[in-house]
């Protein structure tokens, strides 16, 4: 006992994972920091998984669009087709259009990728704007996440680029023809308009460039940026921590719900798998995009019931309502289409992209907000949104209106002049009808606030009157009235949600009582009896307490 | 490292703790406090817990049975396209891999969230947030360390040097940017306004420069060949390479609708150009360009009835019998017409223009010159 052995020898861990665990601590120090983010809480909530959907999709995107890359060839250069798919054999094609043939028809099992790729873009922009809807109908933009709002609009923009620069690719008569509208576009922009489209382009439409340039940017230049955003949107939200749902005892200055390992972690990673396996049934069961069916792009050819995408359909629809209305001005011209495709989104997305600071300002609201509002309890904005999605699906559904008008038989002249005038009256009727809905459903909850829940129990009066009986939520005032406050939680509507209805106990088994063994039933039996006396011991002290103070202030009066 | 860092336990009370006593102990070391933690099966070996065990064994069992289904679909299911007609077989390639995958991966993933929801415990942590802004003291400290910094470039009372860089700054980042846009810059000069039908005498000496119309097939086109009512596709019959690149049957500017119409029907010309048509004085064909001035699509959907010219893109129609003019949806220009002539080889009649277009043909732009209306 004079000289101890240094200690670190008895230390020493024994176990491999110990050992694995020592080597990085002595190197990075990173046994406090981990353990931080083993325990990190997040909270839980199905509106929560919009975002999750969003980001699993945007992992397909890239392996399935890494495979692509093995076999596609982003060339214009002119090939004469030999591939597996006879109706094409003999054609002069692009080698992009063939080599999207090749992998339809000639790699074992690229056509699936293809699909899945496909379906994952559409599910990667559907689940993003879901989720933008969920983050501003419950107020998470609030400060102090604006400029995660803002990120994550950013995202969508990009988003929308990508998608277009992506199903370009293949060089197929239908998305030449959206590359045509592109190019009408840039056109359409004063000044510098031509001078873009011949810089885009490299000459006049379409030239020998486009696709080669729309490749590198499909999957280099904006995937970078995208993963990047990705990786900043991710950061944010685990440093600020994220929102939730007020209930009882949650306040501003904690979040509640599970741990990271392993519970959050199990489901997280359990979830991924499960939208990956529904994107790769969709590519499965699904077709979409067959190109082979549309041919090789052709200025001269264009099919009936061309759509794009159904993200960029918004900005088809408002092209096909706008009025006929060009300006020209000393012998220089606005064309019609400037309007609706570059100042009508960017109108769309700067007040987006303001609508937190503008709400902030307005309201005159400057303090941190950690915890969510229902939509119901924020009517103005709710209305607001709804007007802003009533807008939307009115462009939307315009971008398809040929459709419309065949599948029910209704002039194509009625479908634009209906657009027109929809996405003038329906978005303040939206406004109007969404508002009246939000108090009403105010107005239910502070009912049963105050009067209770309806147990559907009717009861005659001596006098003959019908009155049906209330449950109270909580205690209530001399009245009868309930003093619970309104805290813009969710109220239980049913007798069921306060476990009122069955008085049943719930005897498990299907076809029979499940019996356990003796020394299983008996253990179960104990823990159950000591369960119900650590309820019922205080609870009955505190009845008896009550009894005595009544007594004690009978007594006194 | 035994340096005692929290306020909680030290090391030897904590390696007298039980294992999840340290945990909690960690968890609250950080601001994670664990509310409620129950065992979701308090009594080991219940009927209940060996059944949710078995079930989720079943969905990873499942998943690997998908995987298994999938390499064989991969390689047994034909795969090789076949003409209408024949065996079929190759259809059920994608939907058998895209169902075995599906059935790797849902299983897979309900297997780890049963696992999750049944058999780990069941728990309510609640995390402090810690978002208050930073103390005034850290603010200061921080403010103090900024501008001491930029004291010490001696930027602010530097102006010449703050000046310089910033021209400097400028110039490194425009140079990049100047560097691609001028590497791909590309005057558009008059190549908007013109198109393969412009007279060249050098390639078509015979006919005093006019081009030929042809088919896609590069057939020439004779009067003969469209019925009253009909229409047909032409280009441009030039099969040498010019100005974007193409030729007269490849370029995108080429693609022109010649049109036949009815006896009795007759095209209100725009002024001066009355004679476009062919036979110049009562004119029975009239040729436009396919390009529609709205966004550039092909307005390539004749009706025959109305005599209206449909783009299926956004929908502008052109009234042919008033000379392509925009009757309907966005478009605001009439499509530009083509001058008609005809001459006459080995005894036939064929089709040629007189000249090219006399304005832009497709989407309008800033400084498009012509009349067009």
């Amino acid at each position: 006992m004079t000289t101890a052995a240094p200690p670190r020898r008895s230390d020493a861990p024994r176990t491999p994972q110990g050992k694995a665990a020592k080597f990085f601590d002595d190197r990075l120090n990173i046994a406090g920091p981990m353990r931080k983010q083993l325990n990190k809480v997040f909270p839980d909530h199905w509106s929560f998984m919009m975002g999750e959907i969003a980001l699993y999709s945007f992992i397909v995107l890239l392996l399935t669009g890494t495979y692509l890359t093995f076999f596609f060839d982003p060339s214009m250069a002119e090939v004469v087709y030999h591939g597996r798919y006879v109706p094409m054999q003999g054609l002069t094609m692009s080698r992009a259009y063939e080599s999207t043939l090749h992998i339809s028809f000639d790699v074992r099992g690229g056509l699936i990728v293809r699909q899945i790729h496909h379906w994952a873009a559409l599910m990667f922009m559907a689940s993003m704007m879901v989720h933008m809807f969920r983050v501003f109908f419950t107020g998470a933009f609030r400060k102090p996440r604006e400029l995660n709002w803002i990120i994550g609009l950013g995202l969508i923009t990009l988003g929308l680029v990508e998608g277009f620069a992506g199903y370009s690719l293949p060089d197929d008569l239908l998305s030449g023809t959206g590359l045509r509208i592109a190019d009408a576009i840039m056109l359409s922009i004063p000044v510098i308009g031509t001078w873009v489209s011949f810089l885009v382009f490299g000459g006049p439409f379409p030239g020998t460039e486009i696709i080669g340039r729309l490749y590198i940017v499909h999957v280099l230049l904006v995937p970078a940026l995208l993963a990047g955003l990705v990786g900043a949107h991710l950061a944010l939200v685990v440093r600020q921590k994220h929102t939730q749902f007020p209930a009882p005892g949650r306040t501003e200055h904690q979040v509640s719900g599970e741990r990271v390992f392993p519970i959050y972690a199990a489901k997280a990673g359990g979830f991924f798998f499960i939208v990956t396996g529904v994107v790769t049934l969709l590519g499965g069961l699904a077709q979409i995009n067959p190109v082979w069916l549309f041919g090789p792009y052709n200025p001269a050819q264009v099919s009936a019931g061309s759509q794009p995408d159904w993200y960029i359909m918004f900005l088809d629809g408002s092209t096909r309502l706008f009025p006929s209305w060009e300006i020209r001005l000393w012998g220089y011209n606005i064309p019609a289409v400037f309007w609706p495709t570059v100042v009508l989104p960017g109108i769309l997305f700067t007040l987006a992209g303001a609508y937190p600071f503008l709400e902030a300002k307005i309201t005159k609201d400057r303090v941190k907000h950690n915890l969510l509002q229902r939509p119901r309890d924020v009517p103005v904005r709710t209305s607001l949104g709804a007007m802003a999605i009533t807008f939307y699906l009115i462009l939307l559904i315009s971008g398809g209106n040929d459709l419309v008008a065949k599948a029910f038989d209704i002039s194509l002249n009625a479908m634009t002049w209906g657009g027109r005038i929809a996405l003038l009256i329906l978005p303040p009727i939206a406004y109007a009808l969404t508002y009246r809905v939000c108090l009403g459903l105010q107005r239910h909850d502070r009912e049963v606030l105050s009067h209770g829940l309806e147990t559907g129990i009717i009861q005659v009066l001596p006098t003959g009157e019908f009155i049906e009986i209330h449950q109270p939520l909580g205690p209530v005032d001399e009245h009868g009235h309930g003093t619970l406050e309104y805290a813009g939680t969710p109220v239980p509507k049913r007798m069921g949600q306060l476990g009122a209805v069955s008085p049943l106990k719930h005897i498990r088994g299907f076809f029979y009582p499940v019996t356990e063994k003796p020394e299983i039933q008996a253990a179960i039996e104990e823990l159950e009896a000591a369960k119900r006396a650590a309820v019922e011991a205080p609870e009955a002290e505190r009845i008896e307490q009550e009894a005595k103070q009544a007594g004690d202030s009978e007594l006194s009066s | 490292m035994s340096e005692h860092v929290t306020d909680g336990p030290s090391a030897d009370e904590l390696k007298a703790m039980s294992p999840e006593e340290v945990m909690v102990a960690g968890a609250d070391a950080d601001g994670i406090h664990i509310l409620h933690r129950e065992d979701r099966f308090p009594v080991r070996g219940t009927k209940a817990e060996k059944r949710s065990e078995r079930a989720i064994a079943a969905c990873f069992a499942i998943a690997a049975l998908g995987g298994i289904g999938f390499i064989v679909s991969f390689i047994a299911v034909p795969f090789h396209w076949h003409m209408p007609g024949t065996p079929q077989n190759f259809k059920w390639y994608t939907p058998a891999l895209g169902i075995s995958a599906a059935v790797m991966l849902l299983f897979f993933g309900l297997g780890m969230i049963l696992w999750a929801k049944w058999l780990m415990p069941e728990e309510e942590v609640a995390q402090d947030r810690h978002d208050e802004p930073s103390s005034d003291e850290e603010k200061l400290m921080t403010e103090a360390t900024l501008s001491v910094g930029l004291t010490d470039t001696g930027l602010p009372r530097r102006s010449l040097i703050l000046r310089s860089i910033g021209l400097a700054g400028g110039a490194i980042a425009t140079v990049p940017l100047f560097a691609l846009v001028g590497a791909m810059i590309n005057n558009p000069g008059d190549k908007l306004h013109r198109t393969y039908w412009r007279k060249d005498p050098k390639l078509f000496p015979d006919t005093g420069g006019r081009v030929p119309m042809v088919y896609s097939d590069w057939r020439q086109v004779s009067p003969g060949d469209l019925l009253p009512g009909g229409l047909a596709t032409v280009f441009p019959g030039v099969r040498e390479v010019g100005f974007d690149g193409k030729n007269g049957v490849t370029s995108a500017s080429s693609p022109t609708l010649l049109i036949r119409l009815r006896p009795g029907q007759k095209v209100k010309a725009r002024k001066g150009q009355a004679d476009y048509g062919w036979p110049k004085e009562n004119p029975e064909y009239v040729a436009f360009s396919k390009i529609c001035t709205h966004a550039g699509c092909p307005a390539s959907l004749f009706e025959q009835q109305t005599t209206r010219l449909l783009c299926p893109c956004h929908q502008s129609q052109f009234e042919v019998l008033e000379d392509a003019k925009p009757v309907f949806g966005p478009a605001t220009r009439s499509l530009p017409k083509l001058p008609l002539d005809v001459v006459v080889q080995d005894g036939v009649q064929y089709f040629v223009a007189r000249d090219d277009f006399n304005e832009p043909i497709g989407p309008n732009f800033w400084d498009r010159k012509g009349t067009g209306q």
